[in-house]
């Protein structure tokens, strides 16, 4: 087993055991969020995301033109992008299309790719770990020793190999692949924390009134393992948002010219342009970043309120 | 006949690379219906063990039963674990120690008593739900309809003991084994608890073992006490005989280590010397014997058998004599 591997596994399970001190669940999330609004670094994270979701939902609507036209084609010399201009505040890319409404619109990609994949990495790691935690044994084993595998890959190397493979790069491959690098992480999160449950007074009392297992499992434990999947999967929205851009960046993301993405674009600007015009590759740059800050500050947070420890 | 005969029970942990080690080493006792036996001795005595042992709770993995269980003529000890399961909640309940943990923390108190009540009797919907607040009603929680809705972190201790000894004898099980129940819960609410217990012992007539370190509890609620030493009984009484004329060293120990209101100020508490883990193994003599004061050559030359001297169940080879006890009770 390589050191990363274990490096990762341990902290995932140091993780997952905070969530065997949980106490008091749905109150808990209640008494989280209440703490959670009261945490300017919240504050800020939960601002930046919603401006994001706001801005993805109604880019069309907020972008000046149309982010696939060549407004100013016939003035572009030597594919050199067109500083700012009225009615182009940001001026254009090497194809006359203006630069804001492609940042604008952008957005809606890295939402749609980042919670896809966090959604799809979370289901599937939900699965794969939930059985692992609810069973033992050999089971548990046979799907530890597969999450090691994948855990073993440093992430954007396995998801970059996973997007090559690809017969066709679409949007989709990306979102795969981004998915696919989570799973293990999720998994071993809810397999760590399932686990813990087991071993709790609640747990053993229900056994004692004879409550079958299906019912210990799906009203006793998952409920109880929870919360440190909440939280990783707000983490991994920002990671997801990061890598997806990566894999587009070097070229591995959807290939059609008029799809405006952060990354392809981030890629384009500093490889081409950016000794003429700097701001193509800075503008994308900035948004990516800011946007993975913002989920990350939610996160981060949402693990401080939802930490037992913290509680009064 | 007995309703829980326990005929030597053994419970031994199994560790690869480790000798297997004997929690409980020959446990033999029995309960009526409405009688109250004690199970008392210090931490890792095998009070526990012995409890999780009758109701098939104990680990399947490294952990050997043997011995007889007869609960009402089958041993359960020899069920599957789907027949265990039946009865687990219905014939036989357990109280556990804290009742803070012993609730599911995201799950309303309501649907942790009435679960039992669909699992075992059938119950549903609104039929459970009335049943349930009856329960409640009936453990002295008030205002039960509001409390079945609530949180196990919205109730007090009391209450939530209250509300684990509901669900515990929501089927009216015939046996109730309550392990330290009152240990958590401070001394006016421990109060009240034993009273609930005893209530409930008298009128359901429902079997008790009583799982205590604590001999104000043995003195408040057992009929029958068995003290128990590195996984086997040294003595068995009734209540009354064990406090008035104690006669293993160790329950003479135990017994004099509780403050009395009656001693001088400034005066030592008596304790007994060393831990369990001074124990020898019960294979080379008194498993007591390196703690005792009583010890004699043959303590550790020979191993001690459970006697019936008439009036009680003594393992030992040099009891204390009523004179030297001095100390009324």
């Amino acid at each position: 087993m390589s050191g990363i591997a274990t490096q990762k596994r341990d902290k995932i399970d140091a993780l997952a055991a905070t969530a065997a001190t949980d106490e008091g669940g749905v109150s808990l999330i209640v008494d989280a969020f209440r703490r959670l609004a009261r945490n300017p670094v919240a504050i800020v994270g939960a601002a930046i995301v919603l401006l994001f979701v706001l801005l993805a939902i109604f880019a069309p609507l907020i972008a000046p033109k149309d982010p696939t036209v060549r407004y100013l084609i016939d003035e572009i010399r030597q594919n050199t992008p067109l500083p700012p201009r009225p009615g182009f505040p940001l001026g254009t890319d090497e194809n006359g299309r203006d630069l804001l409404s492609r940042l604008i619109v952008g957005s809606r990609q890295s939402l749609i790719v980042g919670v896809m994949a966090t959604l799809i990495g979370l289901v599937a790691g939900m699965i794969i770990g939930g059985i692992a935690g609810a069973l033992g044994g050999w089971v548990d084993t046979i799907l530890m020793r597969f999450t090691d595998i994948l855990l073993s890959v440093p992430s954007l190397l396995l998801a970059i190999s996973i997007a090559a493979l690809a017969a066709r790069p679409s949007q989709w491959t990306v979102i795969i692949a981004v998915a696919i690098v989570s799973v293990p992480i999720f998994a071993r999160l809810l397999r760590g924390s399932m686990l813990a449950q087991r071993n709790t007074d609640h747990v053993l009392a229900a056994r004692a009134l004879g409550v079958r297992e299906n019912t210990i499992v799906f009203r006793h434990m998952l409920p109880n393992s929870l919360s440190p999947v909440i939280v990783q999967a707000t983490l991994t929205l920002a990671t997801s948002i990061i890598d997806a851009a990566a894999l587009s960046f070097l070229g591995l993301g959807d290939p059609d010219p008029n799809r405006a993405e952060w990354g392809s674009m981030l890629g384009e600007g500093s490889r081409v342009y950016f000794d003429v015009r700097p701001e193509m590759a800075i503008y994308p740059g900035l948004a990516i970043v800011i946007v993975a800050l913002g989920f990350t500050l939610l996160g981060e947070s949402l693990r401080e309120a939802l930490d037992p420890k913290n509680r009064r | 006949m007995a309703l829980l005969d326990v005929r030597d029970l053994k419970v031994n942990f199994t560790r690869r690379g480790s000798a297997p080690f004997a929690a409980v080493d020959g446990v033999t006792f029995s309960v009526e219906p409405g009688q109250t036996v004690g199970l008392v001795g210090e931490s890792g005595c095998g009070k526990s063990v012995t409890s999780l042992a009758i109701m098939g709770l104990l680990p399947k993995t490294g952990v050997d039963v043997t011995g007889q269980v007869m609960f009402d003529g089958t041993d359960l000890l020899r069920l599957s674990d789907r027949e265990m399961r039946d009865r687990r909640g219905r014939d036989i309940g357990m109280i556990f120690q804290d009742p803070l943990s012993s609730l599911n923390p995201v799950v309303p108190i309501g649907v942790q008593v009435t679960e039992v009540l669909e699992r075992h009797r059938n119950m549903k919907g609104k039929a459970a739900k009335t049943e349930a607040e009856g329960l409640l009603k009936s453990v002295g929680i008030p205002d039960p309809k509001r409390r079945l809705s609530e949180y196990p972190h919205q109730l007090s201790g009391g209450m939530r003991q209250r509300a684990l000894i509901a669900s515990a004898l929501a089927c009216r099980p015939r046996l109730l084994i309550a392990d330290e129940p009152t240990t958590a819960l401070d001394v006016t609410i421990q109060a009240q608890i034993l009273a609930l217990l005893r209530r409930l012992v008298e009128e359901m007539g429902t079997a008790l073992i009583m799982i205590t370190h604590d001999l104000g509890v043995v003195a408040g609620l057992c009929d029958e006490v068995n003290v128990l030493y590195a996984g086997r009984v040294v003595e068995n009484s009734d209540r009354h005989r064990l406090f008035a004329d104690p006669r293993h060293p160790y329950t003479h120990g135990l017994l004099g280590s509780v403050p009395r209101l009656d001693s001088d100020r400034g005066e030592p508490l008596p304790a007994i010397r060393g831990s369990v883990n001074d124990n020898i193994p019960w294979q080379a003599g008194c498993a007591f014997a390196p703690r005792c004061e009583n010890a004699i050559n043959h303590c550790v030359e020979e191993t001690p058998t459970l006697e019936n001297d008439g009036l009680r169940l003594l393992r030992c080879f040099n009891p204390v004599v009523p004179a030297e006890q001095g100390a009324k009770v």
